[in-house]
């Protein structure tokens, strides 16, 4: 163990004042009773108030919320299936192209994305709405999903599905029964990274939707457009809440499993 | 195979075929059209049949948005790749045969093939221009906005990934550097930024930057400005943004190469003699180095394609290419040009896409 110098506690705090100040102003000034986000004024919830009524907000979280959730789930199960192939089925005709087509989306700018599958949709004829950003969405998550589940697919022993396969199973009864229990955290993980990635997408999101199929990120990006306002600093700090919540429990769920499995280990060997 | 694994191969491989690969088709053929005042927007389309369609075809929208001088950078781009991987390590190895591959080669020859780069983007331009007179249309730059746009959003991705490394390097370093029982704590405070909408991320810091902002307000309370200074809406706010949101994806993978190191190595360094800045120089940063490659290309290649930061922090003045694409498709209602825009623009990314899957596969095999 090397000693922690005083240039590590520095960079360490500095580092993370850097990344959770900016949001902790946020937070603090959507408590603000002023309009005029700069200037503090004493403490209200009134902004929540204000939000909790703007119908427009209210539609937008929830159309974002039906587009997350089937986008994720979709994605999930075609991911799931893609990091098996891609791990389990060897060779065969056009795997290159698979591969090609399973790492693209992760780096391909969001404008083009966007822009080929809004022209895509017209192309065929198909009106914008909610379905084609479950489309847009589902696409491009399930190469996030699929990433996720092969590095598991990839570290656990094959020879649990070779003894359940001479066992008697089907392949299908293998995969159920032995495979997927083993890959299932990734598969959450991946259902959940999925997830929040839809419900952050803007570029995408804007090209994709329709005029009655309006997202929050959409939404949030008009407004904030011209300017900060008290409404959206309440609705981040909501996100922001959220999204800790969500994060934290997951990694202690983790932390316990993983804890529990190490535990496990040791009594039986 | 049986009919289930082939069944199981061809539902996803079906979906990303439709939704991935024909919409990029569609791309590459609008590309090549013209603009119209109809729905959709552009001429000839797939109704007037697949022929007339084909014969029309042509390159002025990359003509109109200066792909000519693109391309020769492109190829000059690749010729200097040439001469950085191969070109290079044979003269090295002729003239100085005993040295050690440190970060400071690297950086030497990275110099190098930049100038080798910069002479070959003339060189091309120019062997060009004479061999082909035609071509001159095509090689001159009819709008210069465009041009502007994607050496404006090269500069910015290359700067802003250099301030992102400058400052990740010292924070993945503290986190490696850490009590064992910190670290998973660590590890979660900088991944949950990452979960955190990046709009919102954004968005802070359009109230700490404004003229009226937080940032002013502060300097000027405690005197060290005597006028609010004009962050927002510079190519200042965008570095911010860029360094801010881009952080963890450069923190994750140099903390994961550091905190695979082994501690002995810099002890046995020191205890040759090394001084703990030059242990650090000789040891840590060279086994670092790919965490940092990595970093480097999962900032930089993001930013280059970047809308939502330039077009909320940055100012009018600050083009990048995504904000152009969209503009063109939202503001100007020419599918044909933003089409070509985004041609060009993947295949400038196709280099740095390139170069760093290769780096992935070379550590997985370093690894395996």
């Amino acid at each position: 163990m090397r000693r922690f110098s005083w240039f590590n506690a520095t960079s360490l705090t500095f580092g993370f004042a850097f990344l959770y100040l900016p949001m902790l102003i946020l937070i603090i000034y959507s408590f603000n009773e002023s309009r005029l986000v700069t200037v503090w004024a004493g403490f209200s919830t009134k902004w929540y108030g204000e939000l909790f009524q703007n119908e427009q907000f209210l539609d937008a979280a929830w159309v974002t919320v039906k587009v997350a959730f089937w986008s994720s789930t979709i994605a999930t199960v075609l991911g799931t299936m893609a990091a098996y192939i891609m791990v389990r089925a060897g060779r065969f005709r056009g795997r290159g192209l698979f591969s090609g087509m399973i790492y693209a989306p992760l780096v391909m700018p969001e404008v083009i994305t966007g822009l080929s599958l809004l022209l895509f949709f017209i192309a065929i004829g198909l009106d914008r709405g909610v379905l084609t950003i479950v489309l847009a969405h589902t696409t491009f998550a399930m190469c996030y999903v699929s990433v996720v589940v092969t590095s598991r697919l990839v570290s656990f022993d094959q020879s649990l599905e070779e003894a359940a396969l001479d066992l008697g199973c089907t392949p299908f009864d293998a995969f159920r029964s032995v495979t997927l229990p083993i890959i299932m955290p990734a598969v959450i993980s991946g259902w959940l990274l999925a997830f929040t990635l839809s419900l952050d997408d803007l570029v995408i999101a804007s090209f994709t939707s329709g005029p009655s199929s309006t997202t929050l990120p959409i939404k949030i990006f008009s407004a904030v457009r011209l300017g900060v306002t008290p409404e959206i600093n309440a609705l981040s700090t909501i996100m922001i809440g959220l999204v800790t919540l969500g994060v934290v429990s997951a990694s202690l769920v983790s932390r316990a499993t993983a804890k529990k499995a190490r535990a496990d280990e040791q009594a039986a060997g | 195979m049986n009919w289930r694994g082939r069944l199981l191969i061809a539902i996803p491989y079906a979906w990303l075929l439709v939704l991935f690969l024909v919409p990029f088709v569609i791309v590459l053929k609008i590309s090549l059209s013209d603009i119209a005042l109809a729905i959709p927007p552009y001429t000839p389309n797939l109704k007037d049949g697949f022929w007339p369609m084909l014969s029309v075809l042509d390159l002025e929208n990359y003509a109109f948005i200066g792909a000519g001088a693109v391309v020769a950078g492109f190829a000059g781009l690749v010729l200097c790749i040439a001469m950085y991987r191969v070109i290079f390590p044979r003269i090295r190895r002729a003239m100085l045969p005993e040295t050690a591959d440190t970060i400071f080669d690297s950086a030497a020859a990275a110099l190098t093939a930049l100038a080798v780069a910069i002479v070959n983007v003339a060189i091309v331009v120019a062997v060009l221009a004479f061999l082909f007179p035609a071509l001159n249309a095509f090689v001159e730059i009819p709008d210069f906005l465009y041009f502007a746009a994607y050496l404006s959003s090269l500069k910015i991705a290359v700067i802003s990934t250099f301030l992102t490394l400058l400052i990740g390097y010292p924070i993945a370093y503290a986190m490696a550097r850490a009590a064992q029982h910190w670290r998973p704590t660590l590890l979660m405070l900088v991944i949950l930024p990452f979960w955190t909408s990046f709009l919102i991320r954004v968005y802070a810091w359009i109230g700490i930057l404004s003229t009226e902002g937080y940032l002013n307000q502060l300097l000027l309370s405690i005197g060290v400005i005597s006028e609010p200074l004009a962050i927002l809406n510079t190519p200042i706010a965008v570095y911010v943004g860029v360094v801010y949101t881009y952080l963890p994806f450069m923190v994750l993978p140099i903390y994961a190469t550091l905190d695979k190191m082994d501690d002995s190595l810099v002890e046995a360094a020191e205890d040759l003699g090394c001084t703990a800045l030059s242990a650090f120089w000789l040891v840590t940063a060279p086994l670092s180095k790919p965490g940092v490659i990595a970093g480097c290309f999962l900032v930089f290649i993001p930013t280059l394609g970047e809308f939502v930061i330039p077009s909320l922090l940055g100012g009018s003045d600050t083009v990048m290419i995504g904000k152009v694409l969209w503009e063109e498709f939202f503001n100007n209602r020419d599918w044909p040009v933003a089409s070509a825009v985004a041609v060009i623009l993947l295949m400038i990314l196709i280099i740095p896409i390139v170069l760093f899957q290769r780096n992935e596969q070379k550590q997985r095999e370093l690894e395996g």
